[in-house]
């Protein structure tokens, strides 16, 4: 019921912009107001309808997902979240995603945060992945299968730190279990005991310092999944081999829960996306029709 | 406890969202009590990660493990920060300060030199024409883009080069490099766009899932 009134209501909407569009090019624009309500609807209607748009998933995604299908049962994968609720919309999908493609193919994960809110995120997307009546059956355990160590300040000194030696920057886990007492740490002293690193980054400390000292300096594969924002200064690592996969912003979140059959929250969200995008689209080009009409009035 | 949560999350997007209409003093409250919960919680988050977990946990151990003195030096350091707030020996703030600048920039120079410099430049002097490792055939995709990059390269470093006026063909390709620039000016905006359209999807989301239960 919602949805239909939602999807007529969109019909109305976008009609609507024809009128719109008709009194801009007579020389009235809209106010901004307008545009903010427009935008907000483009949004609201669309997750009201609940529908996914096509995803097609492109190489920078596949490269993490190919790295991910090269990993064995068993391997040890450490999952950096470092972000915090206000980057939830686009990485938690992420993070959810990745924790039930890591359980399912019975990774053993160690979770860590460089963000103070970061190891929150990660419980949030382990219960979120416990759901899973997949997960749920095979019963992980803590510090066997899993763990969190939680958040260490410290930003980048604690990556380079992590080089030689895990436990000097944590002694002690988010439950304050001792390093040594966590079966799952018994064989992991430093990053060569790393399978892979995936990092979910907001900003600085994040994806970049995970590059310079993980990847370059101590030879660590790492994927990524980054916002939209952050995105573009990471690609030149990815063209250039020291990313292997990146995941950027949700329609990065919305490729990996296609290419890995998990399908979440960035599907969801995607075609409300797609919507938001194409009104924005449609009000660039009409402020431009507004700016060019104004120039000639004034010029004739 | 739950349900209480969520109408105060509620009621404080809507009152943040009404700032779209004009300022007032709704969006003011809400704003301030952003402002007070975030300074607190910093305050603590830094007390208890900082002070307490990386201090005296280090210099006061109660697992039996030595104590770690050296701790007491960036402790010195910090102390020694804090007297920038007096107007006569604020000078001695400038130590610590130097000492923090000298170890960034420690760090930072050989990280920078190998993954950004090295690295990337190193990215950029590859085959221009890619061809496939088993049919041998050109892969026009990646030919293109090696050819974009390098002309990208060259023409945006010649418009940074201001010891030489831009003009003729040092001009032209300046001016090319201007393009390649701005394509990139518009992709990041076009990013910042999508992010920022992200976050307003996860508030609408949440006023529509966990507060109005109109989506499952």
């Amino acid at each position: 019921m919602v949805s239909t009134i939602a999807t007529v209501l969109m019909w109305i909407v976008g009609l609507s912009m024809i009128y719109v569009l008709y009194r801009t090019i007579n020389g009235h624009p809209i106010e901004r107001r307008v545009v903010f309500l427009y935008i907000g609807l483009a949004i609201a209607l669309p997750l009201l309808m609940q529908k996914t748009a096509p995803v097609p998933v492109t190489a920078d995604v596949q490269k993490l997902v190919d790295a991910l299908d090269e990993l064995t049962p068993g391997s040890k994968v450490l999952a950096a979240f470092d972000f915090d609720p206000s980057s939830a919309p686009e990485l938690q999908p992420m993070g959810v995603a990745f924790m039930k493609y890591a359980f399912k193919h019975d990774f053993k994960v160690i979770v860590m945060g460089l963000w103070p809110q970061g190891p929150q995120q990660a419980n949030q997307a382990i219960e979120d992945a416990m759901l899973d009546p997949l997960i749920a059956e095979k019963n992980l355990v803590y510090g066997v299968d899993y763990v969190n160590l939680g958040y260490q300040a410290g930003a980048e000194f604690v990556i380079q730190s992590m080089g030689s030696d895990f436990k000097r920057m944590f002694p002690l886990d988010d439950r304050h279990i001792a390093y040594d007492s966590l079966e799952i740490l018994n064989d992991i002293t430093n990053f060569s005991n790393i399978d892979f690193i995936f990092n979910l980054s907001a900003g600085k400390p994040g994806t970049v310092e995970w590059i310079q000292i993980a990847v370059d300096r101590f030879g660590a594969k790492c994927g990524a999944g980054n916002t939209a924002v952050q995105a573009p200064q990471v690609y030149p690592y990815l063209r250039s081999g020291q990313l292997t996969g990146l995941l950027g912003g949700m329609s990065g979140g919305a490729e990996f829960e296609k290419a890995t059959n998990e399908k979440g929250q960035a599907s969801t969200f995607i075609f409300a996306q797609m919507i938001s995008h194409a009104m924005v689209i449609a009000f660039i080009i009409m402020g431009n029709i507004a700016f060019f009409m104004t120039r000639k009035k004034k010029k004739a | 406890m739950e349900l209480f949560g969520i109408w105060v999350a509620a009621l404080l997007t809507l009152g943040i969202f009404s700032f779209l209409y004009k300022d007032n003093p709704v969006y003011k409250i809400c704003e301030s009590i952003f402002i007070g919960v975030s300074a607190g919680y910093w305050a603590i988050a830094n007390f208890f990660d900082a002070l307490h977990k990386k201090f005296w946990v280090g210099v006061f151990p109660t697992d039996g493990s030595d104590p770690n003195y050296m701790l007491w030096f960036g402790a010195l350091l910090g102390v020694l920060m804090l007297l920038r707030l007096s107007s006569k020996i604020g000078w001695i703030a400038r130590w610590p300060l130097a000492f923090i600048v000298g170890a960034t920039a420690g760090l930072y120079m050989m990280l920078y030199f190998v993954s950004n410099a090295m690295n990337q430049v190193a990215s950029t002097m590859r085959d221009v024409i890619v061809t496939s490792p088993e049919t041998h055939l050109i892969m026009w995709g990646e030919t293109i883009g090696s050819i974009l990059i390098v002309i990208g390269v060259v023409s945006g470093l010649v418009y940074f080069f201001f010891s030489k006026e831009h003009k003729g063909v040092f001009g032209y390709t300046a001016r090319v490099g201007i393009w390649f620039l701005m394509i990139t000016f518009g992709a990041h905006f076009g990013y910042t766009v999508m992010s920022r359209m992200s976050l307003l999807i996860g508030r609408i989301d949440f006023l529509f899932r966990d507060w109005l239960h109109l989506l499952n």
